[in-house]
């Protein structure tokens, strides 16, 4: 109900829904390929090409249409794995404290470390085999030929999900000896139960927003993967990897603005809606709920 | 209405009491960071004679182990050797040695250095200074990459490999202070731009002995070459200063040069454009993209360059292994649409794999644009409109920068051969290491290549498709080709050697065809006619920095 | 007592970052001196692999640069050849060190008074305003924000240099290219903790007190909305000071972030093993800060 009033974030919602039926529906509505290439190449926005083409003569409306699809789940792998493994891991770690508080966060430390271009590398090449393999047996060979962007995803996902584990933990720490949590202790509740119950839904505020914050990050990350070449493979695009191209296109002399505002933009109003509802779940799930 | 008062009261309040803490925090912590600031940004110094875009930051400036064309150009000024790089031509021409003398056979050499050969310091520059020099390259201690440039000496071979230990036994003697002889295996028509290719140098025996690796680090440095290295900041710039010990040093125009390893070509063309570079002469550096926009200006150059661009098939993996598929596969690739469209740098297409304007050299025609034909082919391979053959796999490497030109040219084979042929083509971008331990191991079906000319030969590009080169990672073995690279070896007619070395090329480019030559390279370079001079666009892409020339009064 | 633990408990931890990282390395396909043109004999690929011990046992490789480790040494670059790794991080942090402070330092002095200004004003057209710079300044990836800056203020009007590291001047882009983006992440995230904890019980405690309201945004509310951005700042701060890719490389200046990136894709295994350990020594004694931090302002914090 208290959802349903706040404005911005049932218009993000709308703008949402309308994106990915438009992801989905497109292949068949629309009058270019992806992948042909053609002869008419750098054509500015026109009635035929509402966003004008690219180097290849490509439609650029039906890529970044295109590229929405490996962003938007980048985005939602990366905040999944974030949500899932890193509140629980900040959870828990902050909730119990001492040398275990100090194992999980050394643990994440270790993993935040590690050199993280090389990481992609060596999970993108050593386990491609496998991965490749296992898919064809399970899945075929259609879905194998996906393995290293599911790869890609995974090791996104491996590294989105440290911050928020420490910012999680941070707040449970100061959240555990508050008086209402020692109340419930002291009424026999069990520590998931305290967990699930009090400690949580005073953080998901703090969850939702740094959730909207990891989105644009590991989209980001993904772009700067693609920058570098590890990113998706050509002729796909991503949302990152077509502002990555766009950018490369600002000079002095002769800028094709179209190559680097229609991504760009796609991006940033995608983040927003996100943000917004974000910020209207948060307030429909508040405890407290005063606002 | 009273709840916006509040609210406003409230944020003026909080304004206030943060500013006062931001306050505290700046008087605190900003000097701090200031100071810090100037310290690492302090070495402001007067700008250089000449500002140079040159590439990548440099791994090594020792000649021994420099490879790279950014290292290259760079040690070309701090040392010289036996002979030196015309500006113009890019052929030999005398350098520490004044003259020299060949035998009838082509094997035997006899140099004499100049008289005011010297070091830097003022030390005379000796013939047992090149023989340490030399015999440090094929020392394997050295681990220089470049020793293969002198294995045609004497004994070099099986002297680099330990079969052969004594120094002397090598082809290369000095018979008095000013006087080097050196024994080759077989006449080599290129050996005299050999000694003036970097590797063969001369470095400063006494300073490499007492400081072993870190000689590179010794300041001042004692050179060979026009330049003294000022300073070397690891990506920000290498300074050179003019050396004026050396023997032309009254035809060194530019006292003091700086050499900017420059990674974006956006920004080397914005810091141009404000007057922060002289030349770019880096063609990675030149945005491509503004190609047909830059191409009128009179700042820009373009030169025939000993460069080819090429894909090499893996023929030991079906379908590959048929030479009818391979040549249906290269006849059906419109390299006009790839050069003229795609990479609009104004590059020459290329069917042979030898550059136009190699010296000694004759190329055959190779295979033509003939989609129909290769339709035909494929046919007589036994895939008619490519039923029954498996995908093809596409290999190239990443670079950063999104969007490059390998990935261009993928996209675009992979819509060539998929419309004229029916083969359906997988793009596989990989990081460079990656692709080039999977181009090593032969784990691919089509890669895309690259080679650049290290000297004015065909026998630098031919010499890569015998059966054990290291480079000729196609698993292509020909024993008639070999054959001809071999009789071609030992001959010193050089018609008659052109006319075998066009034999194999044919072999390679027209009927057994494990590479598709795309496109010869231009070589690009960036400056303004009015202000600089001396610089020459020539086949090797060399350019000697003590040639070049700067307008003092700038034209712009 | 907790702090020196946690110090001598660092040693440890860089041990197994620095084998995993080493392990991780060498995994990886391709090694240091693979490159377009293999040297014309296989002998000399033996030889540069013996110079630089490659063709030992990997165990036995990561003895001998434990063992060098101690001796303060981190080895040769296997791609900058004249260069110790030492060397590089030397000329190259202080300038990382310069450039992530400032950008540090202009995200928090910008992205906390940004934060609780919507903080305040949540709801109305001022918290719209504001939190739509907010996001963009965290979205736009420096890639666009980074040439958007030269083009029209260094380029076009001629404020600014347009790269390379040579004055204070040089400076103001490059750091607000990077600060930019973190400003705009702190600023959502102080907005989100200063909401929750001015509706917290104890803040109505204090109001019923009758301090007044800023009294009470500064020295009660902003303690504690400040938790999450400072376990979010230790991150960020040691991911800041050893330098960004991208801003290198689009102003040229001669920091750690590139050669982070080039050493993993060279293969430049001494450099890259120098640099992580570098970076995780940061990260860890950053974050000790942070816990410490933690504790410091808010009281209830306890970690036995």
């Amino acid at each position: 109900m208290r959802f349903r009033r706040n404005k911005p974030a049932v218009i993000s919602l709308c703008f949402l829904a309308a994106l990915i039926l438009l992801v989905v529906l497109w292949p068949w509505v629309a009058p270019y390929s992806w992948e042909t290439i053609s002869d008419a190449q750098f054509q500015p926005p026109s009635a035929k090409h509402w966003f004008g083409t690219d180097v290849h003569g490509r439609d650029l409306l039906t890529r970044v249409i295109f590229g929405a699809r490996v962003s938007l789940l980048v985005g939602v792998v990366g905040a999944g794995v974030a949500f899932v493994i890193g509140v629980a891991w900040g959870a828990v770690s902050g909730y119990v404290g001492g040398r275990i508080d100090g194992m999980m966060m050394r643990f994440v430390d270790v993993l935040y470390s590690l050199p993280s271009i090389i990481f992609v590398i060596v999970l993108l090449t050593t386990l491609k085999e496998g991965a490749t393999k296992w898919l064809t047996s399970t899945l075929g060979a259609k879905a194998a030929a996906q393995a290293p962007m599911l790869l890609l995803f995974a090791g996104l996902g491996a590294v989105s999900w440290l911050t928020m584990a420490r910012i999680v933990r941070g707040q449970v720490l100061a959240l555990r000896s508050r008086a209402f949590v020692d109340a419930s202790r002291s009424l026999g509740a069990s520590h998931a139960r305290i967990i699930w119950r009090h400690i949580l839904p005073n953080v998901w505020g703090i969850v939702i927003v740094y959730l909207t914050l990891t989105v644009p990050s590991v989209i980001l990350y993904e772009s700067f993967l693609s920058y570098l070449g590890l990113g998706i493979q050509p002729p796909m695009a991503s949302w990152g990897s077509l502002v990555a191209e766009g950018a490369g296109q600002l000079n002095p002399i002769r800028i094709y603005w179209w190559l680097v505002v229609f991504p760009s933009a796609m991006l940033v109003t995608t983040l927003l809606a996100l943000n917004f509802l974000g910020d209207g779940l948060r307030d429909a799930f508040d405890p407290k709920g005063q606002i | 209405m009273v709840d916006t008062v509040h609210y406003a009261l409230r944020i003026t309040n909080c304004i206030s009491h943060i500013r006062r803490a931001a306050g505290r925090i700046t008087r605190r912590v900003l000097p701090l960071i200031f100071a810090m600031g100037c310290l690492s940004c302090s070495q402001q110094e007067p700008r250089a004679d000449l500002v140079i875009a040159n590439g990548a930051e440099p791994g090594s400036l020792d000649p021994a182990t420099s490879k790279g064309l950014e290292e290259l150009r760079i040690v070309m000024a701090l040392w010289e050797g036996l002979m030196r790089v015309d500006p113009k031509t890019a052929l030999p021409i005398p350098g520490l040695a004044e003259r020299h003398e060949v035998s009838p056979d082509g094997k035997v050499y006899t140099f004499y250095l100049r008289a005011n050969a010297t070091w830097s310091t003022g030390q005379r520059i000796t013939a047992h200074d090149f023989v340490y020099s030399w015999r440090r390259v094929l020392d394997p201690v050295t681990a220089s990459e470049y020793a293969g440039q002198l294995f045609y000496l004497k004994n070099a071979e099986a002297y680099f490999n330990r079969t052969l230990k004594d120094p002397n036994e090598l082809g290369v003697r000095a018979l008095d202070d000013s006087t080097l002889r050196v024994e080759l295996t077989n006449p080599t028509p290129f050996f005299l731009g050999l000694c003036a290719f970097q590797t063969l140098s001369v470095v400063p025996r006494d300073v490499v002995e007492k400081h072993g690796d870190d000689w590179m680090r010794v300041r001042p440095l004692p050179v060979s070459g026009p330049y003294q290295l000022e300073r070397w900041s690891l990506n920000d710039r290498v300074r050179l200063r003019a050396n004026p010990h050396y023997w032309d040093a009254t035809n060194t125009h530019c006292q003091v040069v700086d050499l900017l390893p420059i990674r974006s070509a956006s920004t080397a063309f914005n810091l141009y454009e404000r007057g922060g570079l002289d030349i770019i002469w880096d063609k990675e550096l030149i945005p491509s993209e503004l190609f047909p926009i830059l191409r009128p200006r009179s700042d820009f150059h373009s030169f025939n360059y000993l460069g080819t661009y090429f894909l090499r098939f893996n023929t030991t993996r079906k379908p590959l292994d048929d030479p009818r598929v391979r040549r249906a596969l290269t006849m059906c690739i419109d390299k006009q649409r790839l050069v003229d469209k795609i990479l609009k740098t104004g590059e020459v297409i290329g069917s042979h794999f030898v550059p136009p304007g190699t010296a000694n050299c004759r190329s055959p025609e190779g295979l033509a644009f003939d989609p129909e034909g290769a339709r035909q082919l494929l046919k007589e391979a036994g895939y008619p409109n490519g039923q029954g053959m498996r995908p093809i796999e596409y290999l190239f490497e990443s670079v950063s920068g999104g969007g490059s030109v390998h990935s261009k040219i993928g996209v675009e084979l992979q819509q060539m051969w998929q419309r004229e042929l029916g083969i359906k083509v997988e793009l596989r971008q990989m990081e460079k290491q990656v692709y080039l331990a999977a181009q090593r191991s032969l784990d691919y079906d089509v890669s895309r290549s690259t080679w650049i000319g290290d000297y004015n030969d065909p026998n630098t590009f031919l010499d890569l498709f015998r059966s054990n080169n290291g480079n000729n990672r196609t698993g292509w073995k020909n024993q008639p080709y070999d054959d001809l690279m071999d009789q071609a070896s030992v001959l010193t007619d050089l018609d008659q050697r052109a006319n075998l070395l066009r034999q194999a090329e044919s072999i390679l480019v027209r009927d057994e065809a494990p590479i598709a030559p795309l496109y010869f390279y231009s070589g690009f370079n960036y400056h303004n006619p009015d202000r600089i001079s001396g610089i020459h666009g020539n086949v090797l892409d060399s350019h000697p920095i003590n040639a070049i020339r700067v307008r003092k009064e700038p034209a712009r | 007592m907790f702090f020196l633990k946690r110090l001598l408990l660092l040693i440890p931890l860089l041990l197994v970052i620095s084998f995993l990282a080493f392990i991780l390395m060498r995994l990886a396909p391709g090694g240091p001196f693979d490159s377009d043109r293999a040297p014309a004999s296989p002998e000399i690929e033996r030889a540069i692999r013996a110079k630089y011990r490659l063709d030992e046992p990997v165990l036995k490789q990561y003895a001998h640069y434990l063992g060098d480790l101690a001796k303060g040494d981190l080895g040769l670059s296997t791609k900058y050849r004249n260069h110790t790794v030492n060397d590089i991080i030397v000329s190259a942090l202080p300038v990382s060190m310069t450039l992530g402070g400032l950008a540090f330092f202009f995200a928090l002095v910008l992205g906390i008074p940004w934060g609780v200004v919507m903080a305040v004003q949540r709801g109305q057209w001022g918290d719209y305003f504001w939190g739509l710079l907010s996001l963009l300044a965290a979205c736009i990836p420096a890639l666009v924000i980074g040439p958007i800056l030269v083009l029209s203020l260094a380029v076009k009007a001629g404020w600014f240099p347009v790269a390379l590291w040579e004055s204070p001047l040089h400076v103001v882009l490059p750091t607000l290219t990077l600060g930019l983006l973190f400003a705009g992440k702190v600023a959502r995230l102080v907005r989100e903790s200063t909401t929750t904890t001015l509706q917290s019980e104890f803040i109505t405690a204090a109001r019923a007190k009758g301090l007044s309201e800023s009294e009470i945004l500064i020295k009660h509310a902003l303690r504690l909305a400040l938790l999450p951005v400072v376990s979010f700042s230790a991150p960020m701060l040691a991911d800041l000071l050893t330098g960004s890719f991208v801003v290198e490389t689009i102003f040229q200046i001669p920091g750690l972030g590139v050669f982070f990136v080039n050493s993993s894709l060279n293969r430049d295994y001494p450099l890259l093993m120098g640099l992580v350990l570098l970076y995780a020594g940061m990260l860890l004694f950053l974050n000790l800060l942070a816990d410490l931090l933690l504790a410091k302002l808010d009281p209830r914090v306890k970690y036995e």
